[in-house]
């Protein structure tokens, strides 16, 4: 195959890969124009009904179809001029390889997106879904109810949402903050110096990571319980602290000793102390970890469901998850779905938009911490 | 012999001496967050394997103290003889690790096909694909794992809506099902419906951050190589087993080991989508752990099951750890 692609502006005969690749640039170009001749006619010719809920779905399928149609003509237009005029039958293979992976690509766009509409599209149906009903995008008397429903009376305690917002906020902000701040001075220990007892605490570290979420739940309940803090969002950070931090100082080592040492060393011979280096050369090259490790301990804490279902009892203090988790009960029959898909629309919201903003961070840390030993 | 062996152990005394100077400092630095991970991160630890020797449960948490009991919770765990409904602890095990295999495999399967597919050149809306692509991943798992349970309802779930859409029957019980479409005797592994609705709901947020791995390991492949290669007459499918998987590998082998242990503890996939059901057959440890504390309230026991589990994870760490060392031939 390789070597074909080598010889073939020598060779005069047609392999039948090239058959293969021009026939398909004709299929794509009729199939196109067969697109756009759909799309015109969906725009033309009038609906029978005058029902929104219907004509506007029409009316956007029929531009998308026909912009796609455009962009696919012109595309296969300039391929077939090519192929007939230059003889440019590397560039038939070459888009037919492209778009081949294009239509993969557009499937796997389909699956990543398909749980994400149908969450976005229950949100908004006012219908009463124990009963079937057809897949849509947009349902039939699509309405902001179900947000305005959470946002006055999230569930039926009596707690606001703002209340739940705050303690969710709270609870993790906490973490995060107190994970970063204690977590960080830690680790450039472990990273730059050298003191006994050095490996069996990394040792300890490493030992504590590999606890499973809620693997401490027991004896934190118990112990919580005894300081009477285990109903409160104090103590409910603290037991997201006691995982969070592990991982703040394995993950803050990771990313100090892949900082260069010759600017410490640098700021030293200029007469710095140990701890103006660290606070004037590594805390500020660090930041990118720090924030990488606050988004972590912020996410898992925002998320979490295990210790704040089995800690709390008081309605005032309960965090989002167990808001949406009350929700769903037992039995699916009894679920205000459009309520749930609003929360956790609303609850999702931050989480992508952090993850977005952190994620090039997010890699990085992870390819360099978390794993080397 | 200890002639030679004298100098050596006053230099390490004397070694010990410099560092513990040179360690004060570094001493004061790991002091808070030592002093806090003493009191709510190691103590209950050691907490918890005092409870696992005990009976423990909610009578106690006023005043009374618990009986020991010596070995009885583990032995109780482990003979599968706790008075929950359908507990087996070896079938679960087995299907805890049964279910962290196949996803893993498939998380980076799926990861490396569509790392590579987006890595073409010449492919529009590369850019718009990868951040998209990773949208299952940053969403919270609870929810995706909520959604999905939804999902795969029976009566007005979207799958089945999806399958009378396209003319099929769309009356599948997909987690209410109790009959085992796969079962193995042999190895103890049973796997119901439902099973194949929480994989792919797992596989569906799993893939992404394999992506993301994959994609920043493929752009460091420098492209002679690929040349080169050509030149030789490699073929694409030679290419890809000799220049690319080589040369993902050191990144990849950190981030599998990263989803093994995420998988392995898949908490909110499993509970939330089949909630561990039906009758327990997609238990994973962590769920059942969960479930001992609440809504049972038997601390002793549910301590004991928690040793268990970090002890099994610590062997999985090992074997891992050594496998990915030993089959290592290309980096150091």
């Amino acid at each position: 195959m390789v070597e074909s692609r080598a010889n073939r502006s020598s060779d005069p005969r047609l392999a039948a890969g090239d058959v293969i690749a021009v026939t398909w640039a004709f299929l794509v170009f009729g199939a196109s124009l067969a697109l756009l001749g759909l799309a015109i006619y969906l725009l033309a010719v009038p609906t029978v009904t005058t029902d929104p809920t219907v004509t506007v779905p029409r009316r956007v399928g029929a531009i998308l179809a026909l912009v796609a149609g455009a962009v696919i003509v012109t595309r296969y237009v300039r391929l077939l001029t090519a192929i007939f005029r230059h003889r440019d039958l590397k560039r038939a293979h070459h888009t037919m390889r492209v778009d081949l992976i294009q239509v993969f690509l557009l499937g796997v766009l389909v699956t990543v997106f398909f749980p994400l509409v149908w969450i976005l599209s229950m949100s908004l149906d006012p219908r009463d879904f124990s009963r079937p009903t057809g897949l849509t995008i947009i349902p039939p008397g699509a309405t902001l109810s179900a947000y305005i429903n959470v946002l006055t009376q999230p569930s039926p305690n009596p707690v606001s949402f703002p209340q739940l917002l705050g303690n969710s906020l709270l609870v993790a902000g906490g973490t995060a903050v107190l994970a970063v701040i204690i977590g960080t001075t830690a680790a450039y220990a472990f990273s730059r110096m050298v003191f006994p007892g050095r490996r069996l605490g990394m040792l300890g570290f490493v030992l504590v990571l590999m606890i499973p979420p809620g693997g401490t739940l027991a004896p934190l309940f118990v112990l919580l319980n005894a300081l009477r803090l285990r109903t409160t969002l104090l103590g409910l950070a603290i037991a997201y602290a006691s995982s969070a931090l592990p991982f703040a100082i394995w993950n803050m080592k990771g990313f100090i000793d892949a900082l260069p040492y010759d600017l410490e060393e640098a700021a030293q011979i200029d007469g710095c102390t140990r701890t103006q280096g660290f606070l004037r050369v590594v805390l500020p090259l660090a930041t990118p970890g720090m924030a990488v490790t606050a988004l972590m301990g912020f996410l898992t804490a925002w998320s979490e469901f295990i210790m704040a279902w089995t800690f709390l009892t008081e309605p005032s203090r309960f965090t989002l998850p167990m808001v949406l988790r009350g929700m769903i009960g037992q039995y699916a029959a009894g679920t205000p779905w459009s309520e749930f898909a609003a929360i956790s629309v609303l609850m999702s919201i931050p989480a992508v938009i952090l993850f977005f903003v952190l994620q090039r961070y997010l890699v990085a840390g992870l390819a360099a911490g978390g794993v080397k030993g | 012999m200890t002639s030679v062996s004298m100098p050596q152990k006053s230099n390490f005394l004397a070694d010990f001496g410099q560092e513990l100077r040179e360690g004060r400092q570094a001493y004061l630095y790991i002091l808070p967050a030592f002093v806090i991970m003493a009191i709510i991160t190691f103590y209950p630890i050691a907490y918890q394997v005092w409870m696992s020797f005990t009976n423990f449960e909610l009578r106690h948490l006023r005043l009374q103290n618990p009986d020991q009991v010596g070995l009885q919770n583990y032995v109780q765990i482990l003979r599968s003889g706790l008075p929950v409904p359908n507990f087996s602890f070896g079938r679960i095990l087995v299907f805890n690790l049964f279910w962290t295999f196949i996803n893993v495999f498939f998380h980076v399967a799926l990861g490396i096909i569509i790392a590579l597919a987006l890595n073409v050149e010449g492919l529009p809306g590369k850019r718009a694909y990868r951040s998209l692509f990773v949208i299952p991943w940053a969403l919270p798992a609870l929810i995706s794992g909520m959604v999905w349970r939804n999902m795969w309802n029976d009566q007005f779930g979207a799958v089945n809506l999806l399958l009378q859409e396209l003319g099929l029957r769309g009356d599948i019980r997909w987690l209410l099902e109790t009959d085992a479409v796969v079962n193995l005797p042999q190895i103890g592994l049973v796997l119901p419906l439902s099973f194949f609705a929480v994989f792919i709901a797992n596989v569906w947020l799993g893939w992404p951050f394999m992506m993301v791995i994959a994609t920043g390991a493929l752009q460091s492949i420098p492209e002679d190589l690929y040349e080169a290669a050509e030149v030789d007459g490699a073929t694409r499918w030679q290419q890809f087993w000799n220049v690319t998987l080589p040369l993902i590998r050191p990144a990849m082998v950190p981030a599998i080991m990263i989803g093994i242990m995420m998988t392995f503890n898949q908490f909110n996939v499993i509970y939330f989508v089949t909630g561990g059901g039906p009758i327990g057959l997609t238990e994973i440890l962590v769920t059942q752990g969960f479930k001992l504390v609440n809504p049972q309230g038997w601390y002793g026991v549910a301590s004991a099951f928690n040793v268990i589990v970090f002890i099994i994870l610590a062997v999985i760490t090992l074997i891992t750890n050594r496998i990915s060392r030993a089959t290592e031939p290309y980096y150091a």
